[in-house]
């Protein structure tokens, strides 16, 4: 199974599902990543941590952890 | 002509996203007629505004409330809950809701708006920042929106040039829409939906929370859909990622992997001097003012109990309160700018992974800096930390980095010090090397006590890391004077009574006493090497207490007359130093030469060894370094936690700290 946390730099996917935590799901889905959203690595925090992904048309960051719930669909 | 002269109340709520930029609007439309508070019962900043709009027909008189913003009315943090609140609740102040939405961003900040829409309240949605949508290549077809969302739809600019009128206009003739945006058949399993989306929403506060949880990613959802259904329609040429190009321009530089942190360190750096430097003028003016203010009192009043409570109790103590506005206003029109700028969530972005381990977040830096200049105004700017967990242990360490006020004390033990041991060479300045010492303690000693809060708070909410990184943005002027203003006030109400009341039961220790201090008091003459301040103050109820406290201080090295420094200190540090001056009866209490001979001549009664060895003042330095001696920061963690409990247990671990560290070094060295 694929996660955010799967892609490259400068790649992306399209959101299917979420994993783990309801509260962190219904969060990201409120902020605006919801399935069928392509979504993609903008940048990594100089540390590795977190990262800035753009999604529903604006720039969001967060932790890898977090970004582990956010599965991928599969091409 | 009657119609005209009738002024109609009207209550209006603003709700919207994030950087939607409301509280720009909100700031635009009511200006300096702005009231500032507290939602009861949460540390969350209340902001109302009031305007008047004529019509040809009647009068209204606006009160807005601008709430916090949030992404959704399903709350995840305390100030998203009062929007949440505020809106459902049909008594609270809003006969309209003026739904603030990002024109550039419709996809994700109608779902708020649908959300606020199916409450059946009258409502009126802006789309904000229209000129940077059209930047972006968006255009929107208002009529069709308005149609969709059952609702007028008023397009404002970023700079508010246009639309204001007819946003006044929108809002008097407020309807409530007749669309719904939720799955109505899906929200029926629960028995409150009969009451609405609204009965829907309420569960959330109730024991049903956690089923509400399972349908609230359903609705979301759902209302994704129609949204996008709408915006199929509404939307011409919808926006493409890649268009925001100046904004990534600017990251590449801001968050590079080293240039990041050297940016990072040289603006902290810059903030950091102006607070310290720029303050200086006008916190001399105040000073100068007050002192100005205290003789032509005393001069023009008759001398008696009540002139004395009035020079040396309540003009003293407002002064100690004004003296903070030039910090607090500086700091305030920085963290403006950060804010407003985007700049803040960069911030976070590269410094969270280098903070984490601490319990903290990369927005404590800022605050934790700032705290080398003065604690009140970082501890006011921790507001700007959504976790409350990681907000609280930046509180809590605050005080423990050396504020400016530690300096005068500092650089008084540290000169006794060193001219006793004269041993410093050209390369090597032994004061600076102690100064910077002392400072790093401070921040060594911070890090250890957020390590240990962050295993020992027990952790109330998920730090989620979930943030939006807003396209950089110019500040707007009025935006960073309104900020600064409304934090100074504040400041000065809420603060400023507990610590003016403090004052108040100072000056009266250190000005009263028993039978004996009304002797002296009558008393003309005394011998050459005692004065008269000198006897009142050893026995006044400060003095007394001094004694009184004496044996608890006695590991540490300190005798009585510290002990009355150590009580004095307690309305700010930098009393010590005047404090001493009159103990020692240094004539000349501006000139810290002379207390610092008077100090090093001190002598033991008894034994005749100097009392201010290396030890003693080893002890003392580190006692000041670690003891909460201000009330002023006591009165701002109470406002900014809501309740003394955290005050009482900071006070107890920075006193226990400051004690045990004293003794140990007093113990080693003596």
């Amino acid at each position: 199974m694929k996660t955010l946390v799967d892609l490259k730099l400068g790649e992306e996917g399209v959101i299917s599902a979420f994993q783990h935590d309801t509260d962190l799901k219904n969060k990201l889905i409120g902020m605006g990543c919801f399935p069928g959203e392509t979504i993609r690595i903008n940048k990594r925090a100089p540390l590795g941590c977190p990262i800035a992904v753009d999604v529903a048309g604006y720039q969001l960051s967060l932790r890898q952890e977090e970004a582990d719930c956010i599965i991928l669909q599969s091409e | 002509m009657s119609a005209t002269t009738a002024i109609h109340p009207l209550n209006i709520a603003f709700i919207g996203n994030p950087n939607s930029g409301k509280s720009t609007l909100f700031n635009a439309l009511t200006g300096l007629h702005q009231k500032t508070g507290n939602y009861a019962g949460v540390t969350v900043d209340k902001y109302t505004g009031s305007l008047v709009y004529a019509t040809p027909q009647k009068q209204y008189a606006f009160t807005i409330t601008d709430l916090p913003g949030t992404y959704s009315l399903y709350a995840k943090a305390p100030d998203e809950e009062v929007s949440t609140k505020m809106v459902l609740n049909q008594n609270a102040l809003s006969d309209v809701i003026v739904i603030v939405v990002d024109a550039s961003n419709l996809k994700r900040s109608l779902v708020l708006a649908t959300q606020v829409l199916d409450l059946k309240r009258p409502s009126v949605v802006v789309l904000n920042m229209i000129d940077e949508a059209q930047k972006q290549g968006i255009s929107i077809d208002k009529k069709i929106l308005e149609q969709d969302l059952g609702v007028e739809v008023v397009f404002i600019d970023s700079r508010q040039k246009i639309g204001i009128d007819e946003l006044k206009q929108a809002i008097v003739q407020a309807k409530s829409s007749t669309v719904s945006f939720y799955d109505v058949k899906a929200a029926s399993r629960f028995e409150e939906a009969q009451k609405g989306f609204a009965g829907v929403l309420r569960l959330q506060f109730g024991t049903q929370a956690s089923a509400l949880k399972h349908y609230e990613s359903s609705d979301l959802m759902y209302r994704h859909s129609v949204i996008n259904y709408i915006l199929s329609k509404a939307l011409k040429n919808p926006a493409q990622l890649r268009l925001k190009l100046f904004s990534e321009r600017l990251d590449k530089l801001l968050t590079h992997q080293w240039l990041g942190y050297l940016i990072f360190l040289a603006i902290l750096t810059l903030i950091f001097q102006s607070i310290f430097s720029l303050s200086e003028i006008p916190m001399g003016w105040i000073e100068n003012g007050v002192l100005a203010t205290q003789n032509f009192l005393s001069e023009q009043l008759p001398p008696g109990e009540l002139t004395n409570l009035l020079v040396n109790g309540i003009v003293s103590g407002i002064g100690g309160i004004v003296i903070f506005i030039p910090q607090i206003a500086l700091l305030f029109l920085f963290i403006g700018v950060l804010e407003d700028s985007g700049y803040m969530a960069r911030v976070s972005f590269i410094m969270d992974k280098v903070m984490r381990p601490f319990g903290l977040n990369g927005k404590s830096v800022i605050p934790l800096m700032s705290g080398v200049a003065c604690a009140v105004p970082s501890i006011m700017g921790t507001r700007t930390i959504s976790n409350f967990k990681e907000r609280l242990i930046t509180i809590l360490i605050l005080p423990l980095i050396s504020c400016s006020a530690r300096l005068p004390v500092y650089t008084l033990l540290v000169s006794v010090m060193v001219s006793e041991n004269p041993n410093g060479s050209v390369f090597f300045n032994a004061k600076g090397f102690i100064l910077l010492l002392l400072y790093l303690m401070g921040f060594v000693a911070a890090l250890l006590v957020a390590f240990i809060s962050k295993k020992l708070i027990r952790q109330t909410s998920k730090s989620y890391f979930v943030m939006e990184m807003p396209l950089y943005r110019l500040p707007q002027l009025k935006n960073l004077m309104l900020l600064a203003y409304n934090k100074v006030r504040i400041f000065l109400i809420d603060a400023g009574k507990i610590i003016l009341s403090i004052s108040i039961v100072l000056w009266y220790l250190s000005s009263h006493g028993s039978a004996k201090f009304d002797e002296i008091n009558t008393q003309n003459e005394f011998s050459a090497n005692t004065s008269k301040a000198q006897l009142l103050l050893e026995n006044s109820y400060a003095g007394q207490m001094g004694k009184f406290i004496e044996p608890v201080i006695k590991p540490l090295g300190f005798d009585w007359k510290i002990g009355i420094a150590l009580l004095t200190s307690f309305a700010a540090r930098e009393v010590f130093v005047g404090t001493m001056a009159t103990i020692y009866n240094a004539n000349d209490s501006e000139n810290t030469d002379t207390i610092r001979d008077k100090i090093m001549a001190e002598r033991d009664a008894i034994t005749q060894v100097p009392i201010y060895n290396t030890a003693v003042c080893w002890s003392l330095l580190l006692f000041y370094a670690f003891a909460m001696q201000c009330m002023s920061t006591m009165a701002v963690v109470k406002r900014e936690t809501g309740s003394w409990k955290w005050v009482i247990i900071q006070f107890l671990f920075m006193s226990a700290l400051a004690y045990g560290s004293a003794f140990s070094v007093y113990q080693l060295l003596a």
